[in-house]
């Protein structure tokens, strides 16, 4: 057994960074494919797509993390796919966030008053002109501080990543205590890191939240309250 | 099809708008029955009506933003298809001017105008803000082409937004109640730009409550009943000789009001 010592803290903070590459990687990957899920819900030219849309995006997001984690590390080992601990995490992780993004903008862009799109088509503007130029650019700002909200819970998310053995933070601080068996003082830090990621997160979504309702640039539009519940 | 070119054909382009046999169902509801209208170029219709009786929703059909399901429309030659294709250039033809303006609240009032014309038109940024600046300048605000629409008071972003539609060169101008969501002070700054516009011969179709307006510039007014036109005809016979109950009961509210 070792004494807890500062070197721990350090290790645990040395851990910390691949939490944030995690973070980074879920919220980068999660957004393109976010992206493309809230397009294909809110486009007018396929009901197919927006059906199949949807039941993706249901399916990720009635199912545990850990679930798919477990799918895409143990999983796909089965069928001959034997992926890292890294990749897998990450695939899971962009999978997860990219459902939950494509869930917030897609009401975002729903709540852009429909007299937008109104005036863009009396313009003769096309739908992509329109989704381009009218549409996306209001739904961004509306956008911005639930984004930034659901941030936080992406960061919390990839502690779950430590089950197949991806050494970010929860894993670091299990070996730790392991061999300082000091286990209150180790979580206590390692809850510290995370509010020290999350924290100024919600700071600043709170911020953007009270700017834009201050600003009012968007006119009538209202967030569903459903959405905040999501980001929150 | 080929019953919408005869129309086109017979009359010539003296026909802005001609409206056939239009119905509209919303589920069981029906919001329009067999609505018929013909607007002559240079021409200006005034449509009023009791709230519900469809005179938003049949404006709303000229350009292709509501669709019907039975009957014709020709906009300046051009027919609108039920299955929208082409509506493009029947909206390039018709600008329209809504009850809560519309303007994008992320571009300048100078973006706003040049937003269409640019894309739609491809014509230059700068031939583009050329024109922009003469309509804002007729519509009177040209000092506030900088500025964004949430700067502006109700009447200015109506104004805006009738230079916005103007840029694009229409031939016909759509209003759809046009001053019901301005503060009573700032109706007649819009109105008197409206008046100037149906001086210089524009081809107008207002849905409106402004009896006055009617008065001043309408060459018709049609009134509108439970999806129905059930009066049509010229200011004097709406005002004066007339015996449609309900256009007396509507006229009667109104002037209460």
């Amino acid at each position: 057994m070792h004494q807890f010592s500062y070197t721990h803290v350090i290790y645990l903070i040395e851990a910390a960074r691949w939490t944030v590459a995690l973070s980074m990687i879920a919220f980068a990957g999660g957004s393109v494919l976010g992206f493309f899920f809230a397009i294909a819900r809110v486009q007018p030219a396929s009901n197919f797509v927006r059906r199949v849309t949807l039941v993706i995006m249901r399916l990720f997001q009635a199912t545990p993390l850990l679930m798919q984690l477990f799918i895409f590390y143990f999983g796909l080992s089965i069928v001959g796919l034997e992926l890292s601990a890294w990749t897998s995490a990450s695939i899971a992780l962009i999978v997860y966030t990219g459902t939950f993004l494509g869930e917030i903008w897609q009401g975002c862009i729903n709540a852009v008053p429909q007299g937008q799109n109104d005036a863009g088509k009396a313009l003769a503007l096309r739908y992509p002109q329109r989704m381009s130029r009218i549409i996306l650019p209001q739904a961004s700002r509306i956008a911005l501080a639930p984004t930034v909200g659901f941030l936080v819970q992406v960061i919390k998310s990839t502690s779950l990543a430590s089950i197949v053995g991806f050494a970010e933070l929860i894993r670091a601080s299990q070996m730790v205590n392991n061999v300082t068996l000091r286990p209150l003082l180790v979580y206590s830090i390692v809850m510290l890191i995370y509010f020290a990621l999350c924290w100024p997160l919600s700071l600043w979504s709170r911020h953007l939240e009270r700017r834009m309702s201050a600003k009012g640039r968007t006119g009538s539009a209202i967030i569903d309250p459903k959405l905040q519940v999501v980001a929150a | 099809m080929g019953l919408n070119t005869t129309i086109a054909d017979n009359k010539g382009w003296n026909l802005a708008v001609s409206i056939k046999d239009v119905n509209k169902w919303y589920g069981t509801h029906q919001a329009l029955k067999d609505v018929s209208l013909d607007v002559e170029s240079g021409r200006r219709v005034v449509v009023c009506g009791p709230s519900g009786s469809g005179k938003s929703t049949l404006i709303r059909c000229i350009n292709g933003l509501e669709e019907f399901q039975k009957g014709d429309i020709v906009v300046d030659g051009v027919p609108l298809r039920p299955d929208m294709r082409g509506v493009e250039r029947i909206r390039e033809n018709a600008g329209m001017v809504f009850q809560q303006f519309n303007l994008f609240p992320h571009l300048t009032v100078l973006e706003n105008c040049t937003l269409a014309p640019v894309l739609v038109k491809k014509v230059s940024k700068i031939a583009a803000r050329e024109t922009a600046m003469k309509f804002l300048e007729k519509v009177r605000i040209p000092e506030q082409a900088n500025k964004f629409p949430s700067q502006l008071s109700g009447g200015q972003q109506q104004r805006v937004a009738i230079a916005r539609a103007l840029c694009l060169m229409p031939k016909i101008m759509l209003f759809d109640e046009p001053t019901s969501a301005l503060d009573p002070e700032m109706v007649n700054e819009v109105l008197d730009t409206m008046i100037e516009l149906a001086g210089e011969g524009m081809t107008m179709v207002c849905v409106t409550h402004e009896m006055g307006f009617a008065r001043k510039v309408a060459d018709s007014i049609i009134f509108m009943d439970a999806g129905a036109i059930a009066f049509s005809g010229t200011p004097d016979e709406f005002f004066n000789g007339n015996d449609n109950a309900r256009v007396k009961d509507f006229i009667g509210k109104i002037n209460h009001a």
